[in-house]
């Protein structure tokens, strides 16, 4: 409670925290597209999405440790993970696509153990970050501080989710891949090679999840077991927002980075994940509440 | 196989389980647990398996009954700010009979609290269907780990330790084992007659269609909490004891271990063959009995296994062992066309 | 005359697509009433506000003098107005006797008779009803492995297991081979003259609604059409104009 009377009394300091979230929440909103567009058009939650983020991280820091500007880390990241993610589909998730969603769940599920599991034999457990020595922004006769990185980060997304919409929009297979979202048996019925579509969606999601990585590492840390909180991050948006919802992503991105800003304040630090997590049975059973008073339920 | 034989190979099996901690005196741990895995096997599947309702989050109810069990027992017979200290190994070791006590009472509140718990949560969770259920009590699951582990009250990340087990003519490993080995029997006991009767056939329903459930009138809702509670009760007895065997609650490693027994309850179930009574039995003895044999082997690789089994099993076998007999051979599972007689 | 199910002025819209508008329709006990009209005509949105899925948006429904608006699907069932499916809703991975045991009423049922083993009596109702609908044969079977036909044989014994005093069915004939048609019709007919139950009945099949009911109505467009009994309904030239398309 000490630390609710010291935003009353510093309200600068309420503005130091919003910036903060809403920036965070930038970054969340790139993986959870990532997440809408699989969810969307292969009818799949990829609980993996958080080892992605995670080893797109890990790619980017040890780019930095060979001495290249981590800042180049986001379109290697993104690239290496389309190829991981084409790789997963190839390997696993093309056998999974069609079956029932305790299947689909379960292995995507077990992946992220055996990635979040190799990442621990691989690069060890330690918490890393690759700093980009960008500096730090003072407003407000310096009450205000934040990582100039943030900021950069926020453009990368932007830019990253135009990127994204443009190809979606204009391009051959972008297209394709909206058609199948709308209707895979009509799609392959008019000749879409779906199973190529599933998987430059799931390579793209992993592309998406590279980035976010990339730059969670140069803004926070990683390790490898901090994967599963952002497939949460990332799902909870999108049931906020709805599926194929740009805009609702975006919004409910940043809000939800302001909101668990202000909640690991408030609550200190070390009740920050559980605060995501108990956040995420909040919002689906007041959804499902919601819903039911129409009688309808989530699904 | 003719009856004599299968009696007395029956009489022999049950004599192996009953003496097994004295052949094995230096596996008693480990034998108590293959009887814990059993346990938490067969409450997963009742609404993994049985009711289709995939639970991430029954691990809840297995942290909740052993802290509540190591508070009560904490509470009863040591000063909270002391007990640290005393546990330490320097203080009192309690007499058998208040051991009981406090282990009586505690897993006794334990067993109350979850039930409670689960009626409250169920309320809003058990609402949700399909992926919506999955992840929301995956979600619980992990939020239950991260609270105790910030809790001061519960030791927070530090831990707790549970009382010591008096020195008496019996050690910790035959009393747990023994311990366990009735509750995984009555857990099963329990469970196959719940389900040869109108429950089982509800919570059936629920799995096959849970509209058509509710079109025809079935109180969905309280089967679906029952279920829950059901398992939750099991789970608490399980933990509150699990806590006392090990010795000390670590909050994510042995408490709220959704890593390993939260993901492996859902593999044993699976791996037996969900939705029978006999499948995650015979998964949790096969997957404990090759992981205590082999896994030592992998030399911290074990976990990246067990990524690649769940992945392995739920791709290409998710019928389960149980389920592939009978996809093979239905008639032994009273599939069969029959005319009048 | 009292009526079981009355019907007043139910409308309902999806978003901006009226669905249902003004529809008033009354089903006196113990008769066979028919609900026809073509495809998209609103029959099944009517139905599924009858039972309860969706809320109407205005009008009333009432089941022997109880309002059903507000009630929840449950809850109505448990009243004794049950509906099948157009696309057959059976337990699948549940053979045909489990199915039809655990089909009976719920209305009242305490705490502990969930708990309670299932009597001899109910397992020789449901051999006798599943003889009734022609599955004793395959009583053994798991209900997902039956054929189209079978199953909605099946989900009308399950029905009729559940003792209803009103049945709201949604193409019975659909999709069943045509030899074993009438004796859907025979077994309909049993249900209501032998039983009381009283029915509702969509039905695309002409042959069918006008040898099964004694009264019918004609939905097209969300509206009430016509309604008369089956000689006059077929004659009546809105209908032909609507089942043709001439709007």
């Amino acid at each position: 409670m000490d630390n609710l009377l010291l935003l009353v009394d510093a309200p600068v300091f309420s503005l130091q925290l919003l910036i903060d979230g809403l920036l965070a929440g930038a970054i969340f909103a790139l993986a959870a597209y990532g997440m809408a567009l699989v969810w969307g058009v292969m009818n799949i939650i990829n609980i993996t999405q958080g080892e992605f983020v995670i080893l797109g991280g890990f790619v980017t820091l040890y780019l930095s440790y060979l001495g290249v500007h981590p800042l180049w880390g986001v379109p290697v990241s993104a690239l290496a993970l389309f190829i991981v993610g084409w790789g997963v589909y190839r390997l696993v998730i093309f056998r999974i696509v069609d079956r029932d969603l305790f299947i689909s769940i379960l292995a995507t599920f077990g992946i992220s153990i055996l990635l979040q599991q190799l990442m621990n034999q691989i690069f060890g457990a330690d918490i890393q970050n690759a700093d980009p020595n960008l500096g730090t922004l003072f407003l407000f006769n310096d009450d205000v501080a934040i990582a100039n990185i943030k900021f950069v980060a926020l453009a990368i997304t932007i830019v990253v989710g135009a990127l994204l919409i443009l190809f979606l929009r204009k391009s051959r297979i972008g297209q394709a891949i909206r058609a199948t979202a709308q209707s895979a048996r009509a799609a392959r019925l008019m000749g879409i090679d779906t199973d190529r579509v599933y998987a430059t969606t799931y390579a793209l999601n992993a592309a998406l999840c590279g980035a976010t990585g990339s730059l969670v590492v140069m803004t926070w840390v990683i390790h490898p077991f901090i994967g599963l909180i952002y497939t949460v991050r990332s799902f909870m948006i999108v049931v906020v927002a709805g599926l194929g919802n740009l805009a609702g992503v975006v919004v409910a991105g940043l809000g939800l980075g302001a909101v668990e800003n202000f909640a690991g304040f408030l609550l200190g630090t070390e009740f920050q994940a559980a605060f995501v997590f108990s956040l995420l049975v909040i919002i689906l059973v007041w959804r499902n509440y919601r819903l039911g008073k129409k009688r309808q339920y989530l699904r | 196989m003719n009856k004599a034989l299968r009696t007395s190979l029956g009489m022999a099996l049950a004599l192996l389980i009953l003496a097994a901690p004295l052949i094995l005196p230096n596996y008693q741990t480990q034998l108590a647990v293959l009887w814990l895995m059993v346990l938490l096997a067969l409450t997963w599947d009742i609404m993994g398996g049985q009711m289709g309702y995939n639970s991430f989050g029954n691990i809840v109810y297995f942290g909740v009954g052993m802290y509540t069990t190591a508070v009560i027992q904490r509470g009863l017979f040591f000063d909270i700010d002391e007990y640290a200290h005393v546990a330490g190994g320097t203080g009192s070791q309690l007499s058998l009979l208040d051991y009981l006590l406090g282990l009586g009472l505690g897993l006794t509140g334990g067993a109350l609290l979850c039930v409670v718990l689960a009626v409250i949560l169920g309320a809003g969770i058990l609402g949700l269907r399909g992926h919506y259920f999955a992840i929301c009590t995956l979600g619980l699951g992990i939020a239950a780990g991260e609270i105790a582990s910030g809790w001061d009250y519960l030791g927070a990340g530090s831990g707790l330790v549970t009382p010591l087990f008096p020195e008496t003519f019996f050690g910790r490993g035959i009393f747990f084992y023994y311990y366990f080995l009735t509750l995984a029997s009555l857990t099963f006991v329990v469970l196959r007659y719940l389900y040869s009767e109108r429950f089982g056939l509800a919570i059936n329903a629920i799995r096959d269609d849970e509209d058509k459930a509710e079109s025809m009138g079935l109180y969905t809702t309280r089967y679906k909490t029952i279920a829950w509670s059901v398992s939750a009760v099991f789970l608490a007895l399980a933990g509150g004891a699990y806590g006392n065997l090990i010795g000390f609650i670590d909050p994510l490693d042995v408490a709220f271990a959704g890593p390993t027994f939260g993901v492996w309850m859902v593999l044993m179930a699976i791996l037996g063959g969900k939705g029978t009574v006999w499948g995650p039995v015979i998964g949790a003895t096969i997957f404990h009995i090759t992981q205590e044999l082999f896994w030592t082997y992998l030399l911290g690789w074990q976990r990246v296994a067990l990524g690649l089994l769940i992945v392995v099993i739920v791709v290409f076998f998710p019928l389960g062992i149980l389920g592939w007999i009978r996809e093979r051979w239905p008639e032994r599972f009273g599939e069969r066309v029959e005319g009048k007689q | 005359m009292s009526h079981l199910l009355e019907i007043r002025d139910a409308s309902k819209s999806f978003g901006g697509v009226i669905a249902n508008e003004n529809i008033s329709i009354d089903v006196p006990e113990g008769k066979i009433i028919g609900l026809i009209g073509p495809n998209g005509s609103g029959k099944t949105t009517l139905f599924n506000s009858i039972v309860g899925y969706h809320p109407v948006d205005s009008g009333s429904i009432k089941f022997s003098g109880h309002e059903l608006t507000r009630l929840r699907v449950p809850q109505i069932a448990r009243m004794g107005l049950l509906r099948t499916f157009q696309q057959t809703r059976i337990y699948g991975g549940m053979n045909c006797v489990e199915n039809m045991r655990i089909s009976t009423p719920t209305h009242g049922e305490s705490l502990r008779a969930m708990f309670r083993a299932i009597s001899p009596e109910v397992t020789e109702q449901a051999e006798e009803l599943l003889e009734f609908v022609g599955l004793y044969e395959k009583r053994w079977l798991l209900a997902g492995d039956l054929s189209f036909g079978q199953q909605k044989l099946l989900e009308f014994a399950m029905a009729l297991m559940n003792r209803p005093k009103m049945l709201l069915l949604d193409e019975p004939t659909a999709g069943i081979n045509p030899t074993l048609i009438n004796g859907i019709i025979d077994r309909l007919k049993h249900a209501n003259a032998n039983l009381g139950i009283t029915l509702l009945v969509i039905e695309h099949n002409m042959r069918v609604i006008m040898n099964l009911a004694e009264h019918i109505y004609c939905l097209a467009h969300g509206q009430l059409l016509a309604e008369g009994a089956p000689e006059n309904i077929q004659h009546d030239q809105r209908v032909i104009d609507a089942y043709l398309g001439a709007h």
